[in-house]
């Protein structure tokens, strides 16, 4: 059986250190739409990356743990109305700040390199391949 | 739906001896595989499949437990997880590697006590070196069982090398009190350069500098308890060889102390790093205990001072005693900070905690205030600067602390600030200990 993506183009393999790189800014744009809890989350990384995004469940709690230390999010067990029983972490003032921080950086870079990409001719090879 | 529960509780046991990973994160993972098998399942998955893809994705335990360790450093000994990977090996000679250090330091001691014909004489070389007799082994200790490299061998070395130059060579004069405050100040002074290896020369890490400031306290706690064991000790031993006459139980005593003394701080150093799920459930019960007891006595001293005033009579001692109280309320201040959660929100305990240390900074200023106005007539004598220089740079520690806990207490900033501030200033109180003994001799001509 041939399994092909629902957007019919190769699976990207992220890089790890990238993965790891791009988890905080993430998390917390992702907290920032509303709060939410771990599985829920990961849920929308999926999503929001098309599935490219591969994270091992387990560790987007101790990332989690991190930005509660930091003061960027607040958490509180909670059961919904005919729910389960879940942690749910919503973003601080602090956690916005830092996500804007994070923005303006990921900005740059990305500009700089769409700046040289397409400068040098790669940027179309790179967009027919997507 | 049996199965999957049986499946489910048998898993979350085997991750319950994951070190680094505790019952409330557990709570948490179990309900992230619950919502992941519900989805499977309505997926259309069987639930044995559902659980085996579902643990699957969580990632594997080993990885996993060294992320939650990495995170919560605090919560128990990362030691043994963080540099363990793949060397199980080791940790059964590690208790060989900590003997042979202290026996070393044990040895160092005891062979400077008999060239310096102690307790017939009392040279003063012999108690301006007792740091560097002891200390250098403990450096040793940490360097070896970190497994450094030859570069961060000498860069642990060298620090001790030069005070050793530095207080040998000094010429200081008789009955000098500045030789007295070298004595005293060394040893605190190479304790911070022990923190050197003991971070396995990763200065820089604020986490790294907490775990020594963690290691610090507990270290305390265990030098006490064999202290009060050897003492016991040495008492039942003085008692039974008293009827050998001649004087056979004194020289047990000059014998089995020095070294007993030197060994045991090799030996709770080792304590510290293998057993410290022990004392870690010490340390918050000490907290509890004294915290309140502190923040009462230091209360009633703050009103009685501000009724009565400090006009009266304080002789020099007194900011001696403040020192050491201030020193006390740190300590408090810092055993609570470790015996913490960081990601709890603020208790009673933080605000009795934010009382104890408010006024004990009111109690210092008055008395600071009185001495700062009499120096004039007073005069300036190493001592004296040697106790304001040390109130000085605790009183800002404290300031600070208070500060910062007052607004983590409104819920301005987090708790994390906190041990930012104190990890921030560790160097502050080192480099207040290397100026004692390296700068104050020369500057009061080694008066």
């Amino acid at each position: 059986m041939h399994i092909a993506s629902s957007y019919d183009r190769a699976r990207v393999n992220i890089n790890k250190d990238l993965v790891a790189a791009s988890a905080t800014p993430l998390v917390l744009a992702i907290l920032a739409e509303g709060e939410s809890y771990g599985y829920s989350i990961l849920k929308r990384v999926r999503e929001l990356s098309g599935g490219d995004l591969e994270w091992t469940d387990g560790m987007l709690y101790p990332l989690l743990h991190r930005l509660l230390r930091l003061g960027y999010v607040t958490t509180e067990w909670r059961t919904p109305p005919g729910g389960r029983r879940r942690r749910y972490y919503a973003i601080t003032d602090d956690g916005r700040a830092a996500l804007a921080e994070q923005q303006r950086q990921w900005v740059t870079v990305t500009r700089a390199l769409g700046g040289v990409w397409r400068d040098s001719g790669w940027l179309p090879t790179a967009l027919r391949e997507a | 739906m049996d199965g999957v529960e049986s499946q489910i509780a048998e898993w979350r046991a085997y991750v319950a001896k994951a070190p680094g990973v505790n019952g409330r994160d557990l709570d948490e993972l179990d309900a992230h595989l619950r919502d992941q098998i519900a989805e499977l399942g309505a997926a259309g998955l069987d639930d044995d499949e559902a659980f085996l893809v579902a643990v699957k994705r969580m990632g594997d335990l080993d990885s996993l437990s060294r992320e939650f360790a990495r995170e919560h450093s605090g919560r128990l000994w990362k030691q043994l997880v963080l540099s363990g990977e793949g060397d199980p090996a080791r940790s059964s000679s590690r208790w060989f590697e900590a003997l042979a250090f202290a026996l070393a330091a044990a040895v160092a001691m005891q062979v400077a006590r008999l060239v310096a014909r102690f307790p017939d004489e009392e040279p003063e070389w012999l108690f301006l070196n007792i740091g560097l007799l002891v200390l250098p082994f403990l450096a040793g200790y940490f360097a070896h069982r970190r497994g450094l490299d030859p570069r961060r061998w000498a860069l642990t070395a060298a620090p001790f090398a030069l005070v050793a130059l530095v207080v040998n060579l000094y010429p200081f004069r008789a009955d000098s009190s500045t030789e007295v405050l070298v004595a005293l100040y060394l040893p605190v002074a190479l304790w911070f350069a022990v923190a050197y290896p003991y971070m396995g020369g990763t200065l820089r890490s604020h986490e790294r500098r907490m775990d020594f400031v963690r290691f610090t306290g507990e270290w305390v706690i265990y030098y006490a308890l064999i202290a009060l064991g050897g003492g016991v000790l040495l008492m039942l031993t003085v008692l039974i060889f008293e009827p050998l006459g001649a004087g056979v139980d004194e020289r047990v005593v000059e014998w089995v102390l020095p070294s007993g003394a030197a060994g045991a701080v090799i030996v709770a150093a080792w304590l510290v790093e293998s057993k410290q799920h022990v004392v870690e459930n010490m340390a918050p019960v000490l907290t509890m205990l004294f915290t309140p007891l502190f923040a009462l006595m230091l209360t009633a001293a703050a009103a009685i001072y501000a009724v009565s005033g400090v006009a009266g009579e304080f002789d020099r001692e007194l900011l001696g005693v403040f020192d050491a109280l201030l020193v006390v309320v740190l300590g408090l201040v810092l055993y609570a900070m470790s015996a913490r959660e960081a990601a709890r929100p603020a208790g009673p305990m933080d605000r009795v905690q934010l009382l104890a240390v408010a006024s004990a900074l009111v109690l210092d200023l008055m008395v600071l205030g009185a001495m700062v106005a009499r120096i004039g007539d007073l005069g300036l004598t190493p001592n004296r600067v040697a106790a304001l220089g040390l109130n000085l740079v605790l009183l800002v520690n404290l300031a600070g602390a208070a500060w910062l806990s007052m607004r983590f207490l409104t819920g301005r900033v987090a708790f994390h600030r906190l041990e930012r501030w104190q990890t921030s200033y560790l160097p502050v109180f080192a480099i207040w200990a290397a100026t004692v003994v390296v700068a104050l001799p020369p500057l009061f001509a080694f008066d």
